[in-house]
This record gives C-alpha cells, structure tokens and sequence, in this order.
C-alpha cells in the first residue's frame, strides 16, 4: 500500500465518529431508496406477473340479468380476446361459533374447464365438483380468519334460502389481492368473504339459469379499453347494464395502484432530502480538514504529487465515507424492504411475493451516495488542488472579521464578549451558518412529516367516523327496498335509529371530463350519515342540486353553480343535467349528493331505500345478528365500528414502525449535522477557547461560546424546519391522495413542539459530547501547535 | 569552476496585499554550483524564503527569468513544475511539516512511492541515523528526530538539490548541530547541491558559500576558505 493511501486510512481512522455520523445520514437515504424502489418493484412485478399468470380480466361489468345468447355478440366487440361470464351475488353467511353475521360475495364457477379469465389459485384441496350444489370453494384470508379447512361448513342465506356449504378448497384470486366487502372502507377478512360455487349451483340460488349479471373481458394486446366499454355498455344495456369499466376502477385493483404510486412518491420525495443532507455534511467536514491539513498538503505539492493526485486523495477520504453509508443502507434497506413485504403480504392477498430487488437498485442507490458525496466533497477537494503550494505552507491568514452595523447594536446592547463571540463568528460565516441551521431544519421537517401522517388520519377516523358515518351498521339490500322498510328494521332487536339512503352508480361528466361515481340520496336532516361542508356543519343538498366531493370536482374540473350531466347506470338509465351547488371534503372515495325525495322524483319511484343506516344498543348486537341470518332480503351488514378498528389497527401497526423509523433518522442527521459543526467549531477554536481558559474563563464560560453558537444556530433552524416540514406534509398528502382517499394535510402545533423538542434535545446532546472533548483540553499544547 | 546548477536573472517577486506592495525579491542575480553547500543568510523578510520557494518549484517570480540547469522554469506550468519537483528537488522545513498520521518510514514512503528512482525509505533513515526508529509517529518522536525524518524524506528519492529553510530554526542547539551534521553529510557523500537558509550566523561556517540578503537583494556573497565540522559550531 502507498503510504499516502496509508495516510487516508488513518485520517478516517481519526475521523470515524464523524464519518460514522455522515454515514449514517447517507444510509438512511440508501434505505429508503431501496426500500421504496424494492417495493415499488416487487409490487408492480409481483402485480404483473400474478395477473399474467392468472388472466386478469381487463374490462368488468355487471348487469341485473342478461341472457347467455348475448356472449356471442360481446365476443365480436372489436379488441375483445376472451370473455368470461358470471353469476355473482351476496349472501349474508351464518358462520359456526360466530355470533355475528358476515358477508359472502358468491361467484360462479365454470362447469365444464377452468375458468378463462380471473383463474383463481387454488392453495388447497380442489374446485367444486360441477355437479354438486352444496360445494364452495372460499378465498384463504377468509378461511384462516375463521379456522377453516376443506371439509368444513358454514351455512348462506342465499336469495331466502338457507343452505349448508361445504369448504371443499381454499383459493386467491386477482381479483381480490385487496378485499373489501361492499360498503366497507377497511378490509375485513372475517366479515367478507369471497365463495366460489359450481355454476349449476349459483344459477339456481340466484335465479339465473341461461343468463349472467356479471361479465369481464380481456383485450388483445395494446388495444384501448374505452372503445370496449362503450360497445359492452350498448349491449348490455337493455339488460340492466350498470357500466362497464376497466382495471382502474376495479376496486382491488386501484387501492393496489394507490399503493404503487406511493411508494413511487416516497421515492422521490425523501432520499434526495438524506442524500442532501450528507452531501452538505460531507462539504462540511472536508473543508474543515483541508483547512487544518493545509500544509501537509503543501508539503504533498513540494514532494511532488501532483494537483489531480490531491484532489482524488481527498475525494476518496469522502469516497470512504460514501462506501460505508452505502453498506450500511444497503444491509438497513435489505432488512427494511424485507419488513415491508411481510407487512404487504399481511395488507395484500397475494400468493407469492416477487421480492428481489434489483441489482441496479442496488447499483443505482449506491452510485447516487457515492456522487452526492463527492459531490460534496469536491469544492473541498479541488480548493485543495488549488492551494498555490508555496501559500499552503504558510499558516492561513486570520479570518478577516469586518466591523459592521450590527457590531454597533451588539456593543450597545453591552453583550458579553463570549455573546459577542458566538455572533460574530456566525456573521462571519453566514453561508455555513444558514447551511448547517439547514440541516437541523430538515431533521424537524421529518419529524414533522412523519407524526403528520399521524394528524391527518385521526382527522380521517374523526370525519368518516364520527362526524359523517355516525350509524353503529348499515343493513344492505340486495335491490331498493320500498322505504316502508324503516318501519322493518325499526322493529329488529336492538335498533334505536334507522335512517334510509339510496346509492345509485352513475357516470358524471362535465365537457369532455367523465367520472364514475355512486350517487348518493338521502333525506334533509338526516341525522346518521351526513355530508359536512368544510367548517364540519351538515350540509343539506338542496332539491334540483347536486353536491361533489371537492376531488371529483376536481377530476370534472367543475366549480359550484355550473352544471353537469348525470347519467345514472341503474333503473331507468336516463341523464340529467344538475346543478352543482356546494362542494365537500371528503377522505374516502370519492362522493356526489343529492337530495332523497328529488332523486325518487327523478327516478319517478316511490320513495325506495339501497341501505338503511342504524343506530344500535350494543346489549342486544348478537340478537340483531341472529335475526339478518334469518332475514333474506337483507344481503349485508356493515358495522362502523369494527371498520373503524380495523382501520385503526392496520394504520396504527404501520404509523409506530414508521415513526420511530422517522425519528430515528431525525435524530441521525441532528447528530450529523451537530456533532460535526461542533467538532469543526472546537477545531477551529480550540487555540482561542484554550486563550480564553489561559486567560482564566472557566469551563462553563468556554462551553458556552461553543454549545451557544450551536444551540443559537438549532433555534434559527426550527421556523425554517415548521415550514418545510409543512411543505413536505403537503406533498406526501397530495402525492398519496388517489381516487380512493384523501389524506388531509393537518398541522397540528403540538407535532411542530415536539419536533422541535426532538430536535434541540438531539443537538444539545452532541454539542454535549464535544464539549466534553473541550474539557479535557490541554491548554498547553494546543497553544503550542503551529497553525 | 564547478557547473552552474541554478542561474537566476532580475528575479522579483511582489505581493500585492489591498493596496500596498511589498517586494520579497527586489531583482536577484545568482548563480549555484553543483555540490556546493550555499548558506543564505539575513533578517526575516529578506527573501530568502521565497527565493528558495522560486528555485524549488513551488512558487513563480512576478519577474525575472530562472533555470534549472538547462530547463527554465520561469513560466513553467503547474504540471510542469510538480515533474520538476518530483524528479530533482528535496526540501526540508522549519517546521519539520510530517503527516501525523504516518510513522517515520510511511512519511519517507510518501516520497519513494511516487519519485522515479529513489533509495528504499529504510535506508534514508539509517543514513539520518534513525533506522531504529522507523516505526513511530511523529507524536513519539523528539524534535531533532522529526527534523531528521524530514530529512530522510527530502533525499530519498536522491534530489540533485536539497533546500532546506530554517532547518534548525525549531531546535536547540545539540539537536540543531545532529541536523547541520546530516546535511552536511548527505552533501559531501551524494555531492547533493545544498540550500540551507538561516538566520542563524553561526551557521555559515559550514557552507562553501554564504549569501547574505538584504531587502530582497543580495547585499553580499562570501566563500569560506576554512569551512567548520558541525561539530565545532556552537550558538
């Protein structure tokens, strides 16, 4: 080895805590570069190859009753490959040692091959035999929730009738990756479940021998869904066709595109922050060294290396510093990723995970460490390169300190000289100052973005759970129901309230911009499930009006008093044009409002309800339970409260990991930042703190000068930190806000103070640490060195 | 007369701090020979520092014109002038100027790996006198010592010049005449032309030739008839 390589070795032997503390900045950013991208990739390849595999249709469509003979027609459509046709209904299910009920979504099954599209992946025992009417086969998250194993048995209210099912197998499917029951906002594996029955066997529970009600498509290669859709729309509309629609709106499908697109979010948003960071670091901490190895590197020049050979000695010093906080994100961002993918594997209903992050993830993770901090380091490097050799051999001149106007206001605020120290030497240095406060800003900011998440979805458990959706359940009907039901439901065990509400799909549109969306109708002052405008007072829709959550506006591109053309996918199929009157925040889906008795007027119906809203006394939830097994007509119960615990607990599993991940990190680049600002402090100062303790001042005085200027420069820091970190909150809410939900942007003070607290505690304690260095000084020799 | 090694012409060299002008070399005219030892000697600020800082390589004249032999190096690049450092020049600093970092063998190293025909680092330090003492850090070494690593640095890669400034300036007198006997030592045995700034006056007894500055002139040039052994120098 050359004995200048030797030397670099041991100035990174020396400078290890601080190239540990860079390092670990830079390590974060490796990370959650890996992580994000891994995931990104494991999902989408994960997504494609799944759907590959088991042909995932891509154009679905419902409709009440169409004929069989019809399938030859849709086959024709220009584009279409295959086609697939079903029977597809709901059943409230009777589950053994279950007091509640749950709900079935029943599918058919081919009688005679495999399914040609949306083959589900049997996990264990077999299909049902096409012959038998009492055999199923149901998706496995349901079945592990309830224990269950082929040869086991639940029974179904099926259309009245209630019947014995027999667990012959247990399957995933494409369609069902995320399953959430109708009416639901969280998934629920024991209270939906998916059940597969021999065709013969649906047909006759739902009364639809020679037809189907649901059909998906798939399209030949590169050809464009809208076109298919329209034409399937044509067909199937004398049959009650509810619109078809495309992958985008297939429910699973799109929450695992909302997925996708956060971590591509997450990707981009917070590495070039750590990369940053270390990078700053970096150009720190090097041109402090080549300030102090001035003239070794006079010397270096004299011996005769020549300038490039300094300048990489430098850059590699950096370069080490590179490769260590590349290896230990590369080993973190392994572990992290591998974490994630259990998480997704629990979130998402896949049969496998391709997990393998690509070596050019890896590749591309560490070459982007590695060029932000030579990056960093190379104005450092290249003045290094440039020191005139002759120059470096001779101590540098004394800072030029310059008096100014605020040295007047300093002197007449009769600061102590040590204040007086602290300032100057801050004015002295502006650019370094505003850059090291910089860092320390976005250590708050990350906390601050992290505990937003935390904010906004206590204000989405608030809205959607106890300011809109204040009903205990919603009781749902296979078709409307005369709203003379009310008086029905008010007479089950244990209701209190029961309020009616009608859903209707429809297809928005405004100009060329078109949505689908449910139409909602409920009565004016409707107490249970409300609308609120943005102050949270309910709004009533007035009759004639529609009202749109402000993101479908958005998407339509419509403001309030403009009108938009309503084409409504059930009844009579007609279009209206309505005026939209006021617009609404919203955080699940994507909403539009109208006014009961107008929407029945539209629909020239008498009044007829789509769910009944409830409010329940809890002493008597199993009895009500035990009654809807037995009620036919009703197909679903969806209890508020157990979504609101679900969702709960899956965001509050994932918010603890990730916050403490985030403060962990906050805390990294606040030692970072810190520990190496005070370190390069001490190394400039320590001829003239040593003076100062020469010249009497005791430790306390001296620390102060030096933990002063570094706790001043982390209070500058904290505004500029509240607001990045605010901007950061607003990104990552628009970034992972989808057509699915929104996640509101709150900034709640008490999460600005303890970011702060965070952070100046973080600070305090590095500058602590090299304070501790500053004790143990030794006055004499330090007076002695040459500089 | 022996070959001249360095030939200057008018050299002068001004540095301009704001608005005042201070002239380091006020027009210097000076030849060296071969093998000689040249003590130059005068008062801080008379120039003798950057006249060996032109002739090393390490800084250029504001004007004038110098030679290495037959090379000039008056408008020579950076490059140019980091080869002519490499290949012919050794110095030796006041303050010593060691890498911490490095023992005494890796701060000879530094040399020997990078010079095109240098003499192991082990033997430059056996010829200082300090072969057994190769593997310490200059932390573990006295003040003599560092200045004799330094010195083992300077001629391992067997410059044809040494110069040194103030070799001795930063130590007392036993150690500072262990110094003078090296140098003179590496001299007589490698007929290594020698530089050795001082202010020291003592000093001069040692040298072939002295050269006194004054102002950034040379105000006198003398030669030694009777040249002293280290050893007999005393201050």
């Amino acid at each position: 080895m050359q004995a200048i390589d030797q030397k670099l070795l041991r100035d990174f032997k020396r400078l290890w805590v601080q190239a540990v503390a860079i390092a670990l900045v830079l390590a974060c950013g490796v990370a959650i570069l890996l992580t994000s991208v891994g995931m990104y990739n494991a999902l989408s390849e994960t997504r494609l190859a799944y759907y590959e595999r088991n042909r995932f249709a891509d154009v679905f469509a419902e409709t009440t009753r169409a004929p069989l003979s019809l399938l030859p027609e849709i086959a024709q459509i220009d584009g279409v490959q295959s086609i697939e046709a079903r029977i597809s209904g709901f059943a409230i299910l009777d589950i053994p040692g279950r007091t509640r009920t749950a709900v079935g979504h029943i599918l058919s099954y081919p009688e005679t091959a495999e399914p040609v599209l949306n083959v589900p992946l049997l996990l264990s025992g077999r299909f049902p035999d096409p012959a038998s009417t009492d055999e199923v086969v149901v998706n496995a998250p349901f079945a592990q929730e309830h224990g269950f194993a082929p040869g086991d048995t639940f029974s179904a209210n099926l259309e009245g009738q209630k019947r014995e099912l027999v667990i012959v197998g247990t399957v995933l499917s494409p369609e069902f990756i995320y399953t959430i029951g109708p009416g639901a906002l969280m998934p629920d594996n024991a209270a939906f479940g998916i059940i597969w029955m021999s065709e013969r066997a649906a047909a006759a529970a739902f009364d639809m021998t020679g037809a189907f009600n649901n059909i998906t498509l798939s399209l030949t290669a590169g050809f464009r869904p809208e076109p298919v859709i329209d034409a399937l729309d044509t067909l199937l509309e004398p049959f009650g066709g509810r619109g078809a629609y495309d992958r985008a709106t297939q429910v699973s499908d799109a929450f695992l595109d909302a997925e996708i697109n956060q971590l591509k979010g997450m990707a981009a948003i917070l590495p070039p922050i750590f990369f940053g960071i270390s990078g700053f670091l970096v150009s720190m901490v090097m041109s402090r060294i080549i300030t102090l190895e001035r003239s070794e590197i006079g010397l270096l020049k004299a011996i005769g290396y020549s300038n490039t050979e300094i300048c990489l000695h430098y850059l590699m010093l950096a370069g080490l510093i590179a490769v260590v906080g590349v290896g230990l994100g590369w080993i973190a961002g392994t572990a992290l990723a591998q974490s994630t993918a259990r998480q997704y594997a629990e979130f998402f209903d896949f049969p496998y995970v391709i997990f393998r992050v690509s070596y050019w993830v890896y590749a591309a993770a560490g070459l982007a460490g590695i060029a932000t901090t030579s990056l960093g380091a190379a104005q450092a490097a290249m003045k290094a390169a440039r020191l005139a050799p002759a120059v470096a051999m001779q101590p540098p001149a004394p800072p030029r300190f310059k008096r100014s106007f605020i040295d007047d206001a300093m002197a007449r605020m009769r600061l102590a000289q040590s204040t007086v120290m602290i300032l100057r030497s801050l004015l002295r240095w502006p650019l370094r100052s505003f850059l090291t406060s910089m860092g320390l800003a976005l250590a708050v900011a990350s906390v601050i973005a992290a505990t937003f998440i935390n904010d906004a979805l206590d204000e989405i458990v608030e809205r959607a759970f106890f300011q809109t959706n204040r009903q205990d359940a919603m009781l749902l009907f296979a078709e409307d129901v005369p709203e003379a039901v009310l008086e029905d439901v008010r007479n089950l065990p244990g209701v209190l309230q029961a309020e009616s509400q009608q859903f209707h799909a429809a297809i928005l549109r405004h100009g060329y911009l078109s949505k689908r969306s449910a139409v909602e109708a409920r009565r004016a002052g409707t107490d249970l499930s409300r609308v609120l405008d943005s102050d949270g007072l309910p709004v009533d829709v007035p009759p004639g009006g529609i009202v749109l959550s402000d993101r479908l506006a958005a998407h339509l591109d419509v403001q309030p008093g403009e009108k938009i053309e309503v084409a409504f996918l059930t009844g009579k199929r007609e279009t209206f044009d309505i005026t939209v009157t006021e617009l609404v925040e919203l955080h699940f889906g994507l909403g539009a409002y109208m006014d009961f008795e107008y929407m029945n007027a539209l629909f020239r119906q008498a009044p007829r309800v789509s769910t009944v809203n409830v409010t329940l006394d809890e002493n008597e939830t199993d009895a009500l339970h035990a009654v809807i097994k037995e009620t036919p007509r009703i197909t679903g119960i969806v209890e508020m409260n157990e979504n609101r615990r679900s969702f709960q607990e899956t965001i509050e599993e994932n918010i603890v990991v990730m916050n403490s991940i985030y403060i962990a990190v906050a805390v990294l680049i606040t030692i970072g930042v810190t520990y190496n600002a005070a370190r390069i402090q001490l190394s400039e100062r320590a001829r003239e703190l040593a003076s100062l303790r020469i010249l009497g001042f005791g430790r306390g005085e001296v620390s102060y000068i030096l933990v002063g200027e570094m706790m001043l420069i982390a209070l500058v820091a904290q505004p500029f930190g509240w607001a990045i970190g605010a901007y950061i909150a607003f990104l990552m809410s628009s970034n992972f806000t989808s057509d699915l939900y929104q996640i509101p942007l709150v900034l709640n003070p008490a999460r600005f103070s303890f970011a702060s607290l965070v952070v100046l505690g973080a600070a305090l304690g590095s500058a602590l640490i090299v304070r501790r260095r500053l004790d143990r000084l030794d006055l004499v020799a330090v007076m002695k060195t040459r500089e | 007369m022996a070959d001249i090694i360095f030939r200057t012409e008018g050299i002068t060299k001004v540095y301009e701090t704001g608005e005042v002008k201070v002239y380091a070399l006020a027009g210097v005219d000076l030849a060296l020979y071969k093998s000689e030892l040249t003590v130059l000697l005068g008062p801080s600020g008379s120039g003798k520092s950057t006249l060996l800082n032109i002739l090393g390589g390490l800084d250029h004249a504001t004007d004038g014109r110098v030679w290495f032999e037959d090379t000039e190096l008056t408008d020579m690049s950076d490059r140019g002038l980091t080869k002519y450092r490499r290949d012919h020049v050794g110095f030796v600093f006041q303050f010593y100027n060691l890498v911490p970092s490095l023992t005494a063998r890796e701060n000879v190293q530094l040399v020997t790996d990078v010079a095109p025909d240098p003499m192991p680092a082990e033997e430059a330090l056996d010829l200082v006198g300090l072969g057994k003492r190769m593997d310490h850090f200059p932390s573990e070494m006295s003040g003599g010592e560092q200045q004799r690593v330094a010195i083992a640095r300077a001629i391992a890669k067997r410059p044809q010049i040494l110069l040194c400034d103030e070799p001795t300036g930063a130590l007392d007198s036993t150690t500072g005449v262990q110094v003078l006997e090296v140098l003179r030592d590496i001299n007589e045995r490698f007929g290594t032309t020698t530089v050795v700034i001082t202010h020291n006056a003592e000093i001069q007894r040692m040298a072939h030739r002295v050269i006194f500055f004054q102002d950034g002139k040379i105000s006198e040039t003398r030669e030694n008839k009777d040249r002293l052994a280290p050893s007999e120098i005393v201050w």
